[in-house]
């Protein structure tokens, strides 16, 4: 924002070769935050694109919804199986618990840019108070994706009766309960895979994400940020909570909706 | 010494309450796009036009975030510029690797 205080200052004496310069009026730290985040933006696309060429290499789940069961000769579709939420054991609930997931990342995206917003103002106080709420909401997200995941391996009560070849080399017949890496009873093994890979790695950015807001809200409730005379920090660390929400609005299309 | 240290020296400015109400649209514009998704996953047939209404939607969203919330449209041009151009190349991969699935499922089934 150009509107705000020069985030690093420029000493005259230094002149052009001294550093210190901000070429894209953007400081060193947020330049270097925006081009880290180009290049997760590939790291992210190359898993979700990857996920949609092997889904349509697989035919697709063609019968009734009604009557879907599980099997690793056709993809399944997503709806069918994320349906549960907690404490409404066996109840077909669809999507009701990952659109709650998106409804508490975009809230605390929300959060997040109001502390920016109120970091430009060097309020101290609202900053603290806004970190506070982010931090919560990206706890809360993480426990709902510890549910999400916990529920996923562990599986639904029937599982599915599925034809595979075993770790043992023969081709068997029976039960198969939740996912592991090897097989899973909601679809092809790729299916469970790329689901522990790609929301693995978008939680394993908002682990991250809560460690460095944590760093922002103690920094910024001691006063680090005010000695400083900006609150910079609170606005790169936002820029990369606004990319977690950004990917996982794109994981929510491309691997709960479609 | 440690006293001098806490003594602010930034002023606080008051809040700009237009910039806050701003902030709130566009959340609520984000929620009620997802609120849109997720009606049209229950009521519409699954198939290409469904997928495409998706995508417009996610991208729609994706502009918010990034116009919005990360105000890259504020930054100079070039950095805009810097972030969004290379994202062509996702373009390519989009279609290299739907051909190769596609490939690949004609050769399995």
């Amino acid at each position: 924002m150009s509107t705000t205080a020069t985030a690093v200052g420029v000493s005259p004496k230094r002149g052009i070769w001294g550093g210190g310069n901000e070429p894209l009026k953007a400081s060193y730290g947020k330049l270097m935050m925006w081009f880290f985040l180009l290049s997760d933006i590939f790291t992210f696309a190359a898993f979700l694109i990857a996920y949609a060429a092997i889904r349509v290499s697989y035919p697709g789940y063609l019968g009734p919804e009604d009557a879907f069961i599980g099997s690793n000769e056709y993809w399944p579709v997503p709806e069918l199986v994320f349906d549960a939420i907690p404490f409404f054991h066996g109840v077909h609930i669809p999507l009701a618990f990952v659109g709650l997931m998106t409804f508490i990342l975009i809230m605390s995206s929300v959060t997040m840019v109001l502390a920016v917003e109120a970091g430009h103002r060097n309020d101290r106080k609202d900053v603290v108070k806004w970190l506070l709420w982010t931090i919560l909401g990206g706890i809360t997200f993480l426990s709902c994706q510890a549910w999400e995941w916990t529920h996923f391996i562990h599986g639904t009560d029937g599982g599915s009766v599925l034809t595979f070849v075993n770790k043992m080399g023969q081709v068997v017949t029976e039960t198969v309960y939740g996912a592991n890496l090897f097989i899973n009873e909601y679809g092809p093994a790729a299916f469970a895979q790329l689901f522990f890979f790609i929301t693995g790695f978008h939680g394993f950015h908002v682990t991250i994400g809560v460690f460095l807001l944590f760093l922002a809200f103690y920094q910024a409730a001691v006063g680090v940020y005010e000695r400083r005379g900006h609150y910079e920090m609170v606005e790169k660390i936002g820029l990369y909570w606004h990319f977690v929400d950004l990917v996982w609005v794109f994981v929510f299309t491309f691997f709960y909706l479609i | 010494m440690a006293s001098h240290e806490n003594k602010s020296t930034l002023e606080v400015i008051p809040r700009n309450e237009e910039k806050i109400k701003k902030i709130w649209k566009t959340a609520f514009i984000l929620l009620i796009l997802t609120s849109i998704e997720f009606v049209f996953a229950f009521t519409l047939d699954r198939g290409i036009l469904l997928y495409l209404i998706f995508i417009g939607l996610t991208i729609w969203k994706a502009k918010y975030i990034m116009m919005e919330f990360m105000h890259l449209g504020e930054e100079a041009k070039p950095l805009f510029y810097s972030i969004i151009v290379p994202l062509i190349f996702l373009v390519w991969l989009v279609i290299a690797l739907m051909r190769e699935g596609t490939d690949i499922f004609l050769l399995r089934w």
